[in-house]
């Protein structure tokens, strides 16, 4: 079905990691003078699609057409010289070099063969006005902006590319409210000068203020496009989340009723604006959920936690008991008990190149010493058992870690901690990147040591696995716990819903009624 | 803010390290028996320009976050190389400069290749290739030595003084900064090689040449230690492949592109910040000269001076807030 009319145009494009479909046979039509907003989970497929797009990563099949034309990009650069132009999530901006730098980064008004100041300076000044950025001076250090600044910045170097066809990755997620106004104007203004324009946002709320058309993306496929209002916020929810593979869950064991305080509990937490009182409690035994978009805050919470951060303002009650956690090394000593499972297991978990055996004993090395030197007998047996209970899969302890698979090394990051026996567990997405035979290992795992009364904090970027594992979960929206859901409420709607925030949102703005839950 | 304060906060580094210099400079003519004159401007000049060449060759490379171990040995090289060409009938000569200069530009070539095409680290790369070079130095110059009809006279006037007044090597070193850094600096390439050291995948997806300025880092490196190499042959008028040499002044331009501001990180400061650096780290070895003490005490004092230099600029960990930000 090619839309011949269409500016842009992508057919068939399929795109895999690994063994895992980022995209697959996804169709897009974009045209001239309107917004075509994309919708979708996390990990639908939206980021390959425009990585694609903007010659970030080639596809493995598929063909793209510009004006009716054939056309395919080497690199970035080439589908800017094209008129395809992206605003990345990750900005793409150059922290050292100065606004007016970074906004005319690639190619310059030269004179004699260098670099023309003045032109240069004029260029910036007339992008930052069009961005509305008439405030941020050409000559600051972009690595000095605050983060809202340095998004009109990038908007400004996007524009100043004079881009056919524009693409906005969450371009406003880092925007303060009398920011986004001013880019939504900024955006209208553009759309009627003729440019297509690509947006991708979680905000239900500017999608329906700024949107021509809209394509929902599932599972690296493009399920329906339908113009902007013929579809009520639950139709698009239930279209995101449609139909799909459901894990096999252990059975959740109900926690009889205890006076015993909570093994972990917290209250008004705060951490500059990452974080703003944040207050909640795990008993022993209990998988508490922390759900919302990516970015709202939860890993930050995480580290505030774990003792990383510096300035953390709150309490943290252990066993009823006010501590303060200095440091990871406090985190994990007894006193505290705590063991956080990091994100990214290739630089916070593991020392790749170090051996199975000495990865498993970092973190317990003080257990397993007397005056500083290490028990080897101690150290193996202690070892042994802990591959057997994740069943690590591993020729022998005393190979590289980084020659086991995505999933086994994250069961030795997971075996690391549990080492210590720690009383509270925090995982930071631990089945990100894993297959679904270890996924289930890990959700058997985790119920495992609730049962034997560790309390686990878990936060999951996948909902069907906060809808799985866990007793109770708190969904985060701009550093705050907006929502908690327990046992049957945790459904995928409501995930969904309060993770969009949507209920607060339409109640702040007044509109459109018989939204979320 | 005002524009200035801008290219103050642009600047800083550079400008902290040429009042480092000012500061060391004064204290020294102020107490040299002889006092401000040109012949001891001349000798000071002579001494820190080797070094500031030198120095400057390193900035190239770590404002692309790499580190070049081999500018002391290309630095060697080039004035082995050059004690066997510098000679004959003013034709002569000038090719002979062309061939040490060139000898620098392939060596930083090589370096450049290896560590893009190679993809390997630029700390090993340039290890070895530093060892390949001071080999080769070694096999041209067994022994110290020159030519017989080495050229005096021109050495003589690249190390003498313009109208009897300012040092010639002092003009020889701005005019490279004018002709070399400037131009440099204000290309897209030269924005591309901070680019490169400050975020280089920002500037991937900016469109950037990024291997372009990588590569132009290095050899514009060797340049610079071609340059350094030329002027020790001038001052010397022989070559000598000095082991303790090489790696003194690979060691010492590290030191000078840290006093002068430039961040190992990449992407901040400048090679006139190292340049001044460089001044700055040879007159600690004068002040202790002119103040009677004891040249052993050298190393001690430069160690002294380098230490609070790093120590300032570390300030930054105070202010950070989430502490896995301390190891990136």
């Amino acid at each position: 079905m090619a839309d011949e009319t269409a500016l842009f145009r992508m057919e068939g494009i399929s795109k895999r990691y690994g063994g895992v479909h980022a995209l697959e046979k996804a169709e897009l039509n974009v045209h001239a003078g309107r917004v075509h907003a994309i919708l979708g989970e996390n990990g639908a497929g939206k980021s390959t699609l425009i990585k694609v797009m903007s010659g970030v990563v080639a596809p493995d099949e598929g063909r793209m057409f510009l004006d009716g034309q054939p056309i395919s990009f080497a690199d970035p650069a080439s589908a800017n010289r094209a008129g395809i132009v992206c605003i990345f999530q990750e900005l793409s901006l150059i922290p050292d070099l100065s606004v007016a730098d970074n906004i005319i980064a690639s190619n310059p008004p030269t004179r004699f063969g260098l670099i023309d100041r003045k032109e240069q300076r004029r260029l910036a000044e007339e992008a930052l006005a069009k961005a509305g950025g008439e405030d941020i001076h050409p000559r600051a250090r972009v690595g000095d902006l605050p983060l809202s600044r340095q998004q009109i910045v990038e908007i400004a170097k996007a524009l100043a590319r004079k881009p056919r066809v524009l693409i906005l990755d969450e371009a406003t997620s880092a925007l303060t409210a009398s920011d986004v106004t001013k880019v939504m104007a900024v955006l209208k203004r553009l759309r009627s000068e003729g440019m297509a324009l690509l947006y991708i946002s979680h905000r239900m709320h500017e999608i329906a203020e700024l949107a021509d058309e809209c394509t929902v993306f599932r599972n690296g496929r493009n399920v329906e496009s339908y113009e902007q209002g013929t579809k009520t916020d639950n139709e698009v929810v239930e279209m995101m989340i449609g139909r799909e593979y459901r894990h096999v869950f252990p059975e959740k064991t109900p926690l009889p009723p205890s006076d015993k305080p909570p093994a972990l509990e917290v209250r008004n937490l705060s951490w500059f604006n990452k974080l703003n009182n944040v207050s909640l409690d795990v008993r022993a035994g209990e998988v508490v959920g922390l759900g919302g978009l990516d970015g709202q805050g939860q890993r930050d919470l995480l580290l505030a936690l774990f003792g990383v951060l510096r300035g953390v303002t709150g309490e943290i009650l252990i066993d009823g008991r006010p501590v303060t956690v200095k440091n990871p090394r406090h985190a994990r000593s007894g006193e505290v008990g705590m063991a956080l499972i990091p994100e990214d297991r290739k630089t916070e978990g593991l020392m790749l190149p170090m051996s199975v055996m000495q990865n498993l004993s970092f973190a317990a090395l003080g257990q397993l010493s007397t005056f500083g030197v290490i028990d080897r007998a101690a150290e193996k047996k202690r070892i042994d058992e802990m591959i057997r209970l994740l069943a690590v899969r591993t020729a022998s302890t005393d190979i590289p870690v980084s020659a086991l698979s995505g999933g086994n090394q994250q069961k030795v990051v997971i075996a690391k901690w549990l080492m210590i026996s720690p009383k509270i567990i925090l995982l930071n997405d631990p089945t990100r990147g894993i297959d679904v035979g270890t996924k289930q290992e890990i959700y058997q795992l985790l119920r495992k040591l609730s049962d034997e009364g560790a309390a686990i904090i878990l936060y999951s970027t996948d909902y069907d696995e906060l809808i799985g594992c866990c007793d109770r979960v708190m969904v985060m929206y701009d550093g705050e716990i907006k929502t908690t859901l327990a046992g049957n409420e945790i459904t995928e709607h409501a995930l969904v819903g309060s993770a969009l925030n949507i209920g607060t949102e339409e109640r702040e703005a007044g509109a459109k009624p018989g939204v979320g839950a | 803010m005002k524009e200035w304060r801008f290219i103050m906060a642009e600047h800083r580094g550079t400008l902290l390290a040429f009042t480092l210099f000012i500061a060391m400079f004064v204290i020294y003519v102020s107490n040299h028996p002889a006092g401000f004159t040109p012949n001891v401007v001349q000798t000071a000049a002579n001494k820190g320009v080797i070094l500031a060449l030198v120095a400057m060759a390193q900035a190239f490379v770590v404002l692309t976050a790499g580190i070049d171990l081999s500018v002391g040995m290309i630095f060697v090289l080039c004035n082995c190389v050059g004690s066997y060409v510098l000679g004959g009938a003013p034709g002569q000569v000038g090719l002979g400069v062309c061939a040490v200069l060139a000898t620098g530009l392939a060596c930083g070539a090589l370096n450049g290749l290896i560590v893009i095409y190679g993809r390997l680290q630029p700390i090993v790369t340039t290890i070895a290739t530093g060892a390949i070079f001071f080999g080769i130095a070694l096999w041209l110059r067994p022994y110290p030595g020159t030519i017989p009809d080495f050229a005096a006279d021109l050495a003589d006037t690249f190390t003498g003084k313009v109208f009897g007044v300012v040092p010639a090597s002092l003009v020889f070193l701005a005019a490279v900064v004018l002709l070399i850094w400037v131009p440099v600096r204000r290309s897209v390439i030269g924005r591309t090689i901070y680019a490169v050291g400050s975020s280089e995948m920002a500037a991937y997806m900016s469109g950037m040449p990024v291997r372009r300025a990588r590569f132009t880092a290095f050899v514009l490196g060797g340049l610079m230690a071609a340059f350094g190499g030329l002027f020790l042959t001038f001052f010397t008028y022989s070559g000598e492949a000095s082991l303790a040499n090489g790696d003194n002044y690979t060691l010492f331009s590290i030191a000078s592109v840290v006093l002068g501001g430039v961040s190992l990180y990449g992407g901040r400061g400048s090679a006139i910040g190292a340049i001044f650096g460089a001044l700055a780290f040879r007159a600690i070895g004068d002040l202790l000269f002119v103040f009677d003490l004891d040249p052993l005490w050298q190393p001690l004092f430069q160690g002294l001076v380098l230490g609070l230099a790093v120590t300032f600029g570390a300030a930054r960990l105070f202010q950070i807030r989430n502490r896995l930000e301390m190891f990136t």
